[in-house]
């Protein structure tokens, strides 16, 4: 055999056995293939199948029509507007910064504008539309939907917002909606919804879960990109309930406008038998729209610094000392006590209590004084002798009955308790035990005893509907739910008043405005029939000193702002047939009667005339012609 | 030298009729098969449409037939004095794309030659078997055991893979290299001296892992751990086993692939292709493709076995392991077993440069299948031929 030939064999050989070598190498890979395709589709593809699931189908919510809020008659007073609002589509604009230019020239863009739609850009997958501009006017709308070819990617969307029609007038009791925060998450999906906005004040934050209606939801089939390829079921939303009010918003309107000239007051109307609010004020107000609209942080330092506090309700979370409209209550103490209204006392200007002199505020004294005629001259020393047999416990038991040192209940967010005192009270809370002149001057409404316009409001609802607990509300139903109304129907409990006793108060309070020499005569109705009966009361804020007091008291209007007397009144008519009742406090006003008593003659006057109840005989004026 | 004359015991010519009888039409068959599958594929990825890929495939596929057929009938002695010079354009051609390719994918990889866009780097896996199979057959079983003579072919593979590594292509250097490995074991080599490369490679790890390109560096460091970028690079991963293992046994059906038609997929009409059949035809699916490239295999293991050329069997079995390469590499790739490097399916994913390469591949197979009794001399062809 030629060596050549035993070579080629040789080399022939040597290849046969290494490609018999990579042949088993190749077999084994692919049986690592086979391996790995049973492991993944077979031993696990039960959990592949799943995460499959996962990746293909995503749900979108939509979120549903908020619910109206109206008054009692009806009138809108939140509701939904159309919103048009101008997005961006990246993916489509390409050069985002050409197209903002273009778009600079229609509507107004300021540098944060344009930063905050960078960022979103950069966070989100490009064909995510991005909200670049709301609110536009129908102007911009049409300009922008003119020169929509230089502005590539750009749409104009119509969204909702939610829109107060009478602003500032409503704001503490309708209150605002706002971004969802992270403590207001519940679980409910709508709440992650970019853009969604719940109830953050008011009513629109007490009855959210009602007006908030429920989200819609579409399952839709998503490539990785999360684009929408085909939907696979739709389940349509519920749109939020409507939410009727108490509320006579024509009554509400005149009462905002009467007190808007106080630089802070505030003024609570109700139906002394039904609890209904009728009107609610608190002045000075802001613009609830503002904050769904998103306030500046500027705009919304303004509004916390501010010392009025326009944020606060103060109908509801003002807590003043009451002053003399706390007399009705003594009163009722008393007779409860066996201290009727006939028995005298007598008024020299003053009272001495131990090593201190307590004064009346007429520095001549009332003379010979009894119940009657004490409340309609509002005299002190009546009040500090007969708080001195009564006790202070006595008279904050009749207190608590009545609505005071504690929260009356209304439907309203941040409504306060106010402070009825007494000597555990005091005890507990200041370590002192309670001394005697504290009850005195505790019986004329000062010292330590807080109580809000709503609390008084109250109060004179609790005497004129002969001493039923009615409860206050501003929600007089909610459409489409039921138990609302029932409860409110409910009869109110009855606090053990003696009808004639009450009646008494209600002579007294009669007198107080339309008897010479009342506290209120001057700020009385004159219109037959339609009369008011009420209570003055001038709350100080600073102590009286003795020097000032020899020296003869400084006029309130010499005063500072911050230091005059808050001016206060409770009131109800007609006095022949009570059913309105009325409470106003005019912070630093000067004189419950001369300040404060106009004003709620003038909303009695009001509510009688609209009679939303209709409660009233008919209008002796009716056929007069205006 | 009467080896020579030996060697010359058959015509040099055949008949057309003669070469035709002996094309292995069962192996055409089985490569028209996997064309067909790949159509299939790529009309389900276009979401039951012919556009844009499925149409495009069928008709390169039926031009790249014909130059299959050509090539098949073609002389090896042919390919044996071209193997060279086709070996050196190509490597021209990738020199060029260096400085005037077009950038693609972040990688300048093209060369714009009119009418079509070439991947000389996809040339240069068939161009360099034909090289190296030149080379060893005019080598004695006790050259190729001298070092000194390994310098040449250890040229042919380095050039190459390190102008594609420059590009950079990790997958096709690795592909080049491997494919260079095989002629080199086949040719008989000591084993030995692929365990000191292989030692030595490990030594010069640290030094390559430096020279790599910050994104692959992120695809070897993602596949070691995927979770540790689930929406970015181990996002492919990811979705690729989500999609296959979804499939289970039987699979979701065809044009049922839920994950592939939402885009979860990355490139599901070319690397990723095999994901799709796997999802829409199951476990069943995924071995059936296996099993008829075992088949082309096979074939090509005969070929080899049975070629009267050393030449034709270096050729034919490295033309095979290439192709092996390619079908492990991307379906271990897609199963989450090797990290993601570019590397088509032969003939079903979509791509032009790819079927060209596989086409040509499977033509010179068929080739030295055709011409197996044709000796070649072991000092080359003193123009006795064409």
């Amino acid at each position: 055999m030629s060596r050549a030939r035993t070579e080629e064999q040789n080399r022939q050989k040597s290849f046969t056995r290494r490609a018999l070598l990579l042949g088993s190498a190749k077999a084994a890979l692919l049986s690592v293939l086979g391996a790995r395709l049973y492991y993944l589709q077979v031993v696990d593809a039960e959990r592949y199948r799943l995460l499959a699931e996962d990746n293909r189908i995503s749900m979108r919510l939509s979120a549903p029509r908020r619910g109206r809020i109206v008054d009692r008659n009806g009138i809108p007073l939140a509701v939904n507007r159309q919103n048009y609002q101008v997005h961006m589509v990246a993916e489509q604009a390409q050069d985002v910064d050409r197209t903002l230019d273009a778009l600079t020239h229609i509507i107004h863009l300021d540098r944060e504008d344009r930063a905050r739609v960078k960022r979103d850009i950069a966070a989100r997958r490009s064909f995510v539309p991005v909200q670049v501009k709301d609110n536009l006017t129908w102007d911009q709308v049409s300009r922008i939907a003119v020169n929509s070819v230089e502005l590539p990617g750009v749409f104009v969307e119509a969204g909702q917002s939610r829109h107060y029609p009478y602003g500032p007038t409503l704001a503490h009791i309708v209150g605002y909606v706002g971004a969802v925060s992270e403590q207001d998450l519940t679980g409910d999906p709508v709440l992650e919804l970019p853009g969604f906005r719940i109830g953050k004040n008011g009513v629109e934050k007490v009855h959210d879960e009602e007006l908030r209606g429920r989200a819609g939801n579409t399952q839709v089939e998503v490539n990785a990109v999360g684009r929408v390829m085909q939907q696979i079921s739709r389940v349509e939303g519920q749109p939020g309930h409507d939410v009727e009010l108490t509320l006579d918003m024509g009554l509400q309107n005149y009462a905002h406008q009467r007190l808007i000239g106080e630089r802070s007051a505030s003024a609570v109307v109700m139906d002394a038998i039904t609890g209904d609010v009728l009107s609610l004020v608190s002045v000075p107000s802001y613009d609830p729209s503002a904050f769904t609209r998103g306030l500046s942080s500027s705009e919304w330092r303004s509004l916390i610094e501010d010392p009025l506090s326009p944020l606060s309700n103060k109908a509801i979370s003002g807590q003043y000392a009451p002053g003399s409209t706390f007399k009705m209550v003594v009163s009722l103490a008393a007779m409860e006590h066996h201290i009727g209204p006939q028995e005298e006392v007598y008024c020299p200007g003053y009272m001495d209590l131990g090593n201190h002199r307590f004064h009346c505020w007429r520095r001549g004294g009332h003379g010979r004084m009894h119940m009657r005629d004490a409340l309609k001259q509002s005299c002190d020393v009546y009040f500090y002798d007969i708080a001195k047999r009564l006790g202070i416990d006595a008279i904050a038991s009749m207190a608590r009955r009545m609505g005071f040192g504690q929260t009356v209940g209304i439907d309203l967010p941040s409504e306060r308790t106010g402070l009825m005192p007494t000597e555990d009270w005091k005890l507990a809370n200041i370590g002192e035990r309670w001394q005697g002149g504290e009850t005195l001057i505790q019986a004329i409404g000062q010292g330590y005893m807080l109580a809000t316009p709503l609390q008084l409001a109250v109060m004179t609802a609790r005497l004129v509907n002969g001493g039923k607990a009615i409860r206050p509300h501003v929600t007089r139903r909610i459409v489409g739910v039921e138990n609302i109304t029932e409860e409110v129907k409910e009869e109110s409990p009855d606090l053990g008043l003696m009808p004639l006793q009450v009646k008494s108060i209600l002579d007294a309070m009669d007198a107080v405005c339309n008897e010479r020499r009342g506290t209120a005569y001057s700020a009385r109705i004159h219109l037959p029939g339609w009369e008011m009966g009420g209570k003055t009361g001038t709350s100080q804020v600073r102590r009286i000193t003795a020097s000032e007091r020899a020296a003869g008291i400084v006029r309130n209007e010499d005063l500072p702002w911050r230091r005059r007397d808050h001016a206060l009144f409770v009131g109800y008519a007609p006095v022949h047939n009570p059913r309105y009742v009325c409470s106003v406090v005019v912070e630093h006003g000067g004189g419950g009667g001369s300040v404060a008593a106009p004003i709620a003659r003038d909303l009695l006057i009001e509510t009688q005339r609209r009679d939303p109840m209709d409660a009233m005989p008919p209008s002796p004026l009716a056929g007069l012609k205006e | 030298m009467t080896g020579y004359n030996l060697s010359f015991r058959r015509t040099p010519s055949m008949s057309l009729l003669q070469k035709l009888l002996q094309v292995n039409w069962a192996v055409v068959l089985l490569i028209c098969a996997l064309a067909g599958v790949g159509a299939g594929m790529l009309y389900s990825a276009a979401n039951a449409s012919m556009e844009p890929w499925a149409e495009r495939h069928l008709i390169r596929f039926a031009v790249l037939f014909v130059l299959l057929i050509a090539i098949a009938l073609t002389d090896i002695r042919i390919w044996f004095r071209f193997a060279y010079p086709a070996y050196f354009i190509t490597l021209i051609l990738l020199v060029a794309v260096e400085f005037k390719g077009t950038v693609g994918m972040g990688a300048q990889r093209w060369i714009d030659l009119g009418v079509i866009q070439l991947q000389p780097s996809e040339v240069m896996k068939v161009t360099l078997v034909l090289a190296l199979a030149r080379y060893f057959h005019s080598l004695s079983l006790e050259d190729v055991r001298r070092p000194l003579y390994l310098l040449f072919p250890l040229f042919l593979v380095l050039a190459p893979a390190g102008l594609v590594l420059k590009q950079p292509d990790l997958g096709t250097a690795t592909m080049l290299v491997l494919a260079g490995g095989a002629l080199f074991l086949l040719a008989g080599v000591r084993l030995w001296k692929f365990l000191l490369v292989a030692v030595a490679t490990g030594a010069i790890l640290p030094v390559a892992w430096n020279s790599l390109h910050q994104y692959q560096k992120n695809r070897v460091l993602t596949f070691l751990d995927p979770s540790s970028d689930p929406l970015g690079a181990g996002y492919h991963i990811t979705q690729s086993k989500i999609a296959l293992g979804s499939g289970g046994v039987f699979g979701r059906g065809f044009l049922e692939g839920t994950q592939s038609h939402l885009n979860f997929l990355p490139e599901k009409q070319t690397d990723f292709i095999f994901t799709m059949l796997a999802e829409e035809f199951g476990m069943v699916g995924a071995m059936g493709l296996i099993g008829l490239y075992l088949l082309v295999f096979l074939y090509g293991f005969a070929v080899a076995l049975t070629s009267s050329n050393h030449f034709g069997r270096l050729l034919a079995l490295g033309l095979t392991v290439n192709l092996f390469f390619y079908v492990f590499i991307n379906m271990a790739m897609v199963m989450g077993l090797l990290p993601v490097v570019g590397i088509p399916l032969p003939l079903v994913s979509y791509g032009g440069t790819a079927m060209l390469t596989a086409m040509t591949s499977f033509g010179l197979i068929l080739c030295v299948r055709v011409h197996k009794d044709i000796s070649i001399p072991r000092r080359g062809l003193q123009g006795e031929v064409v």
